[in-house]
Formats: C-alpha cells, structure tokens, sequence
C-alpha cells in the first residue's frame, strides 16, 4: 500500500456555528419526547459538531398527529395554488438571503466541498424550489369525453400526509427535490433528514415561519433509519411515502408501506452505472466526462458511472490519461477555495469504500492508481482506479459509493449493451460517442432511467429522474412528480340532452 | 356627481415615445395626438403618434433581440426570474398604474387599483414567469424505425395590439404570456389609453429584459395598427378589439406574409334566468354583467334571458337596481359608474338608445347622459326586447341593458345561439341539469353558471365564431406564441421501436 503523500491535512476550524438542533415539529423546535440526542461529526476531522435531537417512534406519532391537522383542518391544502407557490417563492428568497451561512453548514456537515454547494447544490436547490412553485397552480385534471351521455372530469387532489426520507449524499438538494413538490401539491410533510447530515434541513426550518408556511405543513425530524425511519414507513396515518437511499433499506420501506397501511411508494434507489465510451470518442474528453461521471462529490452519487466501459482501440491511452486526471484532484480543507476532492460522509462509508478496494484487489483487478486514505484524521481516500476489471467481480456489481472507479474494456456495441444491461440495478448510464447512429442504438438499448450522452450528471427540475428494475419505483422532477404527490379523483354526472 | 377627486401624485409624460433600445430612447421627434380625460372631455397629454416609419424601426429592434439577441437563448430559469422581477416592480407602482388607467380610461380607481393590476396583471406575471420551464414539446412513438421528438421553439417577433377598454390587464394577457415563451414584442395601445403601458414598458427595462425585446408604440389602428398586420418582417400577430377592425387585421395578415392570427373580438353574451333562480340574486348578478366597467366589456352580458315566469317581477327590480347606480368621478369611493371612454363611444350608445326607442322597445328607465361635462351615461334598460332589434344583435359597449323573455330552455338555446357571435354566457339556476344542458349547448367560450366575469390566469378565454379565434390565458395560450418543429432521425438496430 502505497503510503499518503500529505501525512495530516491542514484543516481549519468551522466558519460557521449550529444554530438548530431540535426537531422541528408544529412549526417549533423541541426535543425528543425521550430527550435522547446523537451526534453529527466533521467528516474532515471526525470530530464531533454538535449534538442533534433523536427523534423515534414517539416523535414520529406527534409529527403525524401535527401533520394530520395541518392537511385535514388548516390552511395549507385549502390555499388557492398561487398562494401556496407564492409562500414558496418566499421561502426561496429568504433562503438566499441566508446563503453562505447555509452553503457553509453544508459543507460542515457533509465534507463536500464549498465551492460546490456554492455553484452546484444551494443554487440547484432554490432551482427546484422556486420551479415548483410556479407549478402548484398549474396542477390541472381534465374534462373526459366517455362513452355515454355523461359529464366525466378528473380533479388532481393532495394526496395527504406525506412521509419523506432522505439521504446523506446531498442534503440540500434531496430536502428540496422532496419537499418541493410535495407542498406545491398541497400535501402536509414528515420528513426524516439522514442521521449522518441533519443540520442544513433544520436551518432551512428556522425560515418557513417567515416565509408564511403554516404550522404543521412540513415537519422536520433528525433520526436513525430502523427507528424513526421504520415509524415513518409503517405509519397507519401516513398516506404515501418516498424515500431516497439505498436498494436493501427501499426494500424494507417498501414491506413496511405494504404491510402497514398500503401507503404509496416511490424510492430512488443505488446503481451501478456503465459509461461507456466508444473508439470514435475524443479521448480526453471521454476521460473528463468519465472522471466526472465517478469521482464528482467523490463517488457518493446513485448516478455514478461507477463501471466504465472502454472499447479497446482507446483502452490503454484512456486508462493511462484516466490515471493522470486522478492523480490532479486537490484534495484539503473543504472551506478551502479550490479544494473539488472532499472527504466521503463517516467512518461507515470510510471502512465500506476501503473494504471495497481490498476486495478488488484479491479479486485480481489491477490498482492504477490510489487506494490509501489520505491523512491520518477525517475520512479522506485517495481518488481510485481499477483497470482490467472483469464483470464476475463484486467490484463490478456492487455499489461502492465512494472514489474507486472501475474500468472494463469490450470490443463490439451489441457485447457492451448485453454487460451494461447485466445488473439488478437500472439508474443512469453514460455514453461517449461522436456517431449518431451508436448513440441512438445505446440510448434504446440501455435499461436506465436516465441516458446522458456525451455529458453526465445534467439534472434539471424538468427532466424526470429515477430508476428502472432494482434502483426504483416512480420518477421525481417533470411534471409527472406532481402525480405522485396528487391523487386522481374522477367524477361523472348524466347529462339530459349531450350533443358530444 | 361629486367634484373632482384629489388625485394621487403622478407625472404624465407629455410627449412620449418609448422604445426600448438604449441607444434611442427618446422624446418624439413627430406627430402626436392628444388623449382625454373622459370625466372633463380635457387633453391629458400630447402622446407620439407612431406611424409606418415608427413600426418599421421597432419592428427591426425586434428583430434584431430574437435573430441575435440574449433573449430567447437564455434559459427558461433566466427568463422567468425576469418575469418575477418585473412582477415585482408592477406590484410596487401598483397605484401609479391603476391611476394612470382610470385616469385615460374613466374606470373605476377602486376596480384598477384594487383588482385589475394586482389580480390580472401583476399576478399574471407571476403565473406565466411560472410557465416559462415548463414548456414542453414530446419525443412520439412511429410506425417504423425513427426516432421522433417535437420542439416548441418561440415564433419570433410578434405583433400586439389591444384595446382601451382594460388597458393594463389587456397589456398583460398578451405580454406575459408571449415574452414567457421567449419571444420578441412590436405592441401598440389604444389610442383612447396610451398611458400606462409607456409606465409598464420603462418598468420592464429596470426588470432587466433586454432592449429591443419589448416595444411599446401609441398611435391609430389605420397607420400603426394596419402596419403591423400587414408587417413582412411580423411572425404573428394578436389582436383584441371590435370585429369589424379583426376581419381588416386578418386579411392583411394573409395579404401580407400570411403570419398566423389571434383575435379576441365582440360578443353579445346571453344571460339567460332560469325559474329556480333567486331573483335577488340573479338581478344583482345579470346587472353586474351587463353594467361592470361602464359596459364596456367584450364579453358583457348584453342579452339578459327571463323566464317568462319571473320577468314581470325581474324587470320592476332590474329598473330599482339601475335606479340605485352610483355614476360619478371614478377616483370618487363609492362610485360605481364612471363616464364612456370618449366621445365617439359615447355618441355611439347615445344614438343606439335612440334606434331601440325607434325600434319599439320599451324604455324601462335611463336614456339620456348624465351632466353637461364628461362622457357620462345613465343606467339604461330596455324591456320587450325582440331578437331581431338592432338593440339585440348589435355590440353597443355601453350601460345599455337589453331584456327578453323566454318560456322553454330549448327556445332559450336557439335564440342565444341566433348570432354571430360567441364569446361568452351566463347561465343562472339550481338545477344540475339545466347547468349541465346549458353548458354544452351554448356555443360560446365561456360559461359563467351562478356567476358572471370570473377570471383567473389558469382559465382559457376566447370566442366562438365571429367572436375570435384562439384562446388567451391558462396554458392554451402557450400554443398561440410557439411554433412545433419535429425532429426525425432514423434508427439503425434499434432495441425497439
């Protein structure tokens, strides 16, 4: 094992102070009914930041009970749509007016680094917000001509109390695509934020006073999954869940929602992405996109290209440029401007991901570059590269989540398409091509939810996103978001003289 | 009729011509025409007059912001914060507006102040900032191996021109949404309300849309208002105004470079009183659809339907009801009529109740004008009405009720649809059937049951027949400011079809 060049990476105190803590419940912050607390660590240092309030099954009930009153008898769902997208719109604008501070209780919480929440996430965040705002009074049944002499309509109601749990890999992001339409349609909120980042949700809380947000219509809860997470999921008053994470827990959301109430279900799941690059590629190009498509927010993305398929004409110039790209990460200090390689979220991750590149190695593929940590404190991992990978390696067909990119070379299209497709999982998929006519033949062929062409990780609240087989159910942006945020009521009068 | 009501500070620009490249704004170097106050019959300003010079050169502004502009390559995010920032700025000059159109108009200061700009213009807005992201074309499945997608790309320069009747809500309907979906604007006003949009287009300069984007021009219908119809270099045009001037605006369009046409024209809208109906209700509610905004609406409920049942007792409170109209100074509170637009409108409706007296329908109370200043006319009522009196067929856009009775529902559907118009109706009953039957028998674009002028920037409106074409409003009036252009690739080995 090759040892760390930086021996302890210089890093400075946190810019910023916690200010939120508690669970936000009803509209205020309290403490769990059982006074437990947790504690939220520096993933730059491993120190601890702050300690948060632990919700569980208690916590869950009042949540419920709040959100419950809050869609039955407040105001929320009875508010013409502009009024809800109105108090949106000014829930957005004060969340910029706060935006360093919450960019920097981000980063503190999560590691990634600031620069990216300033240009990439924040801003993707208010996106989302405010473009489902300007959706809640565009939520539209239709009138139906039926068969019969009869006036058919269909009416897009709120579904209810919505259960809404997220993951750790991009909090802000995650809380918003949740919430956004969710509260556009009309519905009340119990939302459990990962127990690895609960900060920057609970800061976000701090404002929906402000902002005009009844009590009770987004309730917010800090936690761990098999407790308040599990409550949340078998809740009885709970009328649809939707949960981000990985493929085994939106197996057990899934049992708890059919066994409970039968409460809707949609999950964004893992994967285990194939970019595929094609001989006809610019190879430098290829090798961006490709390191981009892995190592962005160092390997944490159920999008990650984590398998990337490279056609053997350009195999080794690509796997040697690959190395060299790799090796140009800055890692350090995530405040630091000019820092793009942070540390992965936890201990957890930490040992997963090295675990993971023990397991390549006996495994036989050849280690290109990295697969150390970095410095002696935090939980920093060397940006990693795998070569010669072969699609029988557990490196291959499971989800690292964290910087180790594999690299698989195949001769023919039709062979690419049939070892992409061979995985339980079905996100994203990448493809690195000039000819159209390959591109348009992968696109079809490739079993995902969404295909990037000559470019990676371009979300937009527009374009839906989600998974096919293993990494999904539902898809989350577009319009068809406020479907499953909505549910369809159809009503039919006789009418005495029809002329159509 | 009260004195004249203190007015809110605001500057009237006395010699104005705003065209938004920063290059050239300026003063008029040319003609102008005066605009008048409708309660005094007195000049106002002195407003450039634009003529075909005048729309050529905004015609090439718009031109040059959708070819090479920044305009429409922004993204649709970018553009509709802009929206929301100029939505924003309307809402702060909220009074300043509303002034400025009670002011050239004669309508009611607590009906611009308190309703039209916040409810129609500045919230229109918002809803179409709202749209700007949304706008989606399809990827479609064919017979054979192509792939198809459908683009809704912006038509380019589009010709506006609106009426004097709700000048700022009118300004909206067709700026919102047409700028919302990334075109370029050449708009010309009323010449009767040229005011507040010069306000509204300086304000959209501060809201940051670039110049040359949106062009604003005051002047007459036969010189700018004919120029834009029949512009080669124009991609669309949209109109709202009488019938007549809609047939000219479309031949030139087809004369001209064939842009396609939107209009929004007269109507003679049936209220039709069912027996069910609450007479208080439907007297308060059919004199309102009529009476609101001095009558002058294209969609006012000109044609009130009784049943015969209930007609005697309608008339004797229809007649109290209009007794009891306030008309005076439209700044003054508690007014509820304020005068005519101006004085060409005014000797119309004048010399309509003269042709109903001739006609030989009944006079049932109003008539004459109001006062020897101002172009202010009593609450009118005809009874008796026949179906084919002028008073029934022609658009009058005045406070001119014209009433007639009826015994079956069908005779009431016939004799609604016996026009060529087809704008709107109101249908007023209890009955679920009766709604129902009405509301698809009635050959109209809108259907007001148990109410009457409720309008909302979701709802589509726009004419049947000869009342229009196209339809303004909710997201139908997106399809009249894109074009579709499909795209075919073919497929080589495609996993399926």
């Amino acid at each position: 094992m090759a040892p760390s060049t930086i021996s302890d990476l210089p890093i400075g105190p946190a810019p910023v102070s916690v200010k939120y803590t508690k669970l936000f419940i009803d509209g205020q912050f309290v403490d769990a009914v059982s006074g437990r607390t947790f504690e939220t660590l520096d993933p730059r240092n491993g120190e601890v930041i702050s300690k948060v309030a632990e919700a569980d099954k208690q916590d869950v009930d009042v949540a419920v009970k709040a959100a419950r009153k809050a869609f039955d008898h407040g105001p929320w769902p009875r508010l013409s749509g502009y009024a809800r997208g109105r108090i949106l719109l000014k829930f957005a604008d004060l969340l910029e007016h706060h935006f360093d501070e919450l960019a920097a209780l981000e980063t503190l919480d999560n590691g990634k680094p600031l620069d990216l929440v300033k240009y990439v996430d924040l801003p993707m965040a208010l996106r989302l917000l405010r473009s489902f705002a300007g959706f809640a009074d565009k939520i539209c049944g239709k009138t139906v001509k039926i068969d019969g002499p009869y006036h058919a309509y269909t009416l897009l109601e709120p579904i209810g109390v919505v259960g809404q749990i997220i993951p750790w890999n991009f909090p802000l992001i995650m809380f918003f695509l949740k919430i956004s339409p969710a509260l556009a349609a009309g519905n009340t909120i119990v939302l459990k934020t990962a127990e690895q980042t609960p900060l920057s949700a609970l800061f976000c809380a701090s404002l929906l006073k402000e902002a005009g947000l009844p009590p009770g219509v987004l309730n917010i809860l800090s936690g761990f999954g098999p407790t308040a997470g599990a409550a949340i999921s078998s809740h009885n008053d709970v009328d649809k869940i939707a949960f981000t994470g990985s493929t085994d827990v939106g197996k057990l959301v899934m049992e708890a929602a059919a066994k409970s109430n039968l409460k809707a279900v949609s999950l964004e799941l893992g994967g285990k992405s194939p970019m595929i690059v094609l001989d006809d590629a610019d190879v430098d190009v290829a090798v961006e996109l490709a390191h981009l498509a892995l190592f962005f927010n160092v390997g944490q993305c159920c999008v990650a290209g984590s398998r990337v398929f490279v056609q053997e004409g350009i195999y080794d110039e690509f796997l040697r440029k690959a190395a060299d790209r790799a090796k140009r990460r800055v890692t350090g200090d995530s405040f630091q401007s000019g820092v793009d390689h942070g540390p992965v979220v936890d201990q957890q991750q930490f040992d997963r991901v090295l675990g993971y590149v023990e397991i390549g190695k006996r495994e036989g593929a050849r280690l290109v570059t990295g697969g150390c940590r970095i410095g002696s404190r935090g939980f920093y991992i060397e940006p990693t590269i795998f070569a010669d990978v072969e699609d029988y390696m557990r490196i291959a067909r499971e989800e690292i989540f964290g910087p180790v990119m594999s690299v698989l070379k195949f001769r023919t299209i039709d062979e690419v398409i049939q070892r992409a497709n061979d995985t339980a999982y079905g996100l994203a998929a990448g493809i690195v091509t000039k000819d159209l006519n390959s591109a348009n033949r992968l696109t079809r062929s490739l079993r995902a939810g969404t295909v990037w062409i000559n470019c990676y990780h371009v979300f937009d609240p527009a374009l839906p996103f989600g998974g096919y087989k293993m990494s999904g159910i539902g898809r989350e942006n577009g319009k068809q978001v406020l479907y499953q945020y909505s549910q369809v009521k159809s009503v039919v009068t006789p009418v005495e003289s029809p002329w159509l | 009729m009260g004195s004249l009501w203190t007015l809110p500070l605001v500057s009237l620009p006395l010699c104005f011509f705003f065209f938004l490249q920063r290059d050239s704004i300026g003063a008029c170097p040319g003609e102008t025409f005066p605009t008048v106050d409708p309660r005094t019959e007195e000049v106002l300003a002195d407003v450039a007059k634009a003529d075909v010079e005048d729309i050529n050169r905004a015609v090439k502004a718009a031109r040059k912001a959708f070819d090479h502009g920044p305009w429409p390559r922004m993204t649709a995010y970018e553009r509709s914060k802009i929206l929301l920032k100029y939505a924003d700025l309307l809402e702060k000059h909220n009074d300043e507006l509303a002034t400025l159109d009670s002011l050239d108009s004669g309508k009611l200061y607590s009906q611009s102040q308190g309703v039209e700009i916040p409810h129609f213009v500045t919230r229109l807005f918002r809803y179409y900032a709202g749209w700007a992201d949304k706008i989606h074309g399809k990827t479609l499945p064919a017979d054979g191996p192509h792939q198809v997608l459908t683009f809704h790309e912006p038509i380019g320069v589009v010709g506006q021109i609106i009426p004097w009747n709700f000048p700022m809500v009118m300004f909206a309907w067709k700026v919102a949404p047409a700028l919302a979906c990334g075109n370029t604007i050449v708009l010309k006003t009323a010449e009767q309300t040229p005011l507040s949009a010069c306000l509204a287009a300086k304000l959209a300069v501060e809201a940051g849309l670039p110049p040359g984007v949106l062009n604003v021009v005051s002047g007459f219908g036969e010189t700018a208002g004919a120029a834009i119809s029949s512009h080669m270099d124009i991609d669309k045009v949209a109109f709202t105004g009488s019938t007549e001037t809609g047939k000219l605006v479309m031949q030139a369009a087809a004369r001209s470079n064939l842009k396609p046409v939107t209009l929004e024209l007269g109507g003679k809208s049936p209220f039709i009183i069912m027996p069910d109906a609450d007479i208080d209700q439907a007297v308060e509610l059919s004199h309102f659809a009529l009476f609101f905004n001095q009558g002058q609406c294209c969609c006012a409920g000109s044609r009130t339907f009784v049943h015969e049942s209930i007609y005697d007792e309608y008339i004797e409170k229809a007649k109290a009801r209009a007794l009891k109209r306030v008309v005076g100074d439209p700044f003054k509170s508690g007014v509820e009529q304020g005068p005519q637009v101006d004085k060409a409108q005014f000797e119309k409706i004048l010399s309509y109740i003269d042709v109903g007296r001739h006609e030989g329908a009944n006079l049932v109370t109003g008539g004459t004008r109001i006062g020897n200043k101002g172009y202010y006319i009593q609450p009118t009522i005809f009874s008796d009405v026949k179906d084919d009196m002028a008073i029934s067929r022609d658009e009058i856009f005045g406070p001119v009720q014209a009433v007639t009775k009826f015994r079956t529902v069908q005779e009431a559907i016939e004799r609604a649809n016996n026009t060529t118009y087809g704008l709107a109706a109101g249908v007023f009953t209890k009955d679920i059937d009766t709604a129902n039957t009405f509301s698809r028998a009635l050959r109209v674009g809108s259907v007001w049951i148990n109410c009457y002028d409720v309008f909302d920037a979701a709802i589509p409106f726009g004419g049947y027949k000869m009342s229009g074409q196209g339809r303004e409003k909710g997201e139908y009036v997106l399809h009249n400011y894109t074009q579709v252009k499909a795209v075919v690739t073919p497929l080589r080995n495609p996993a399926w079809l």
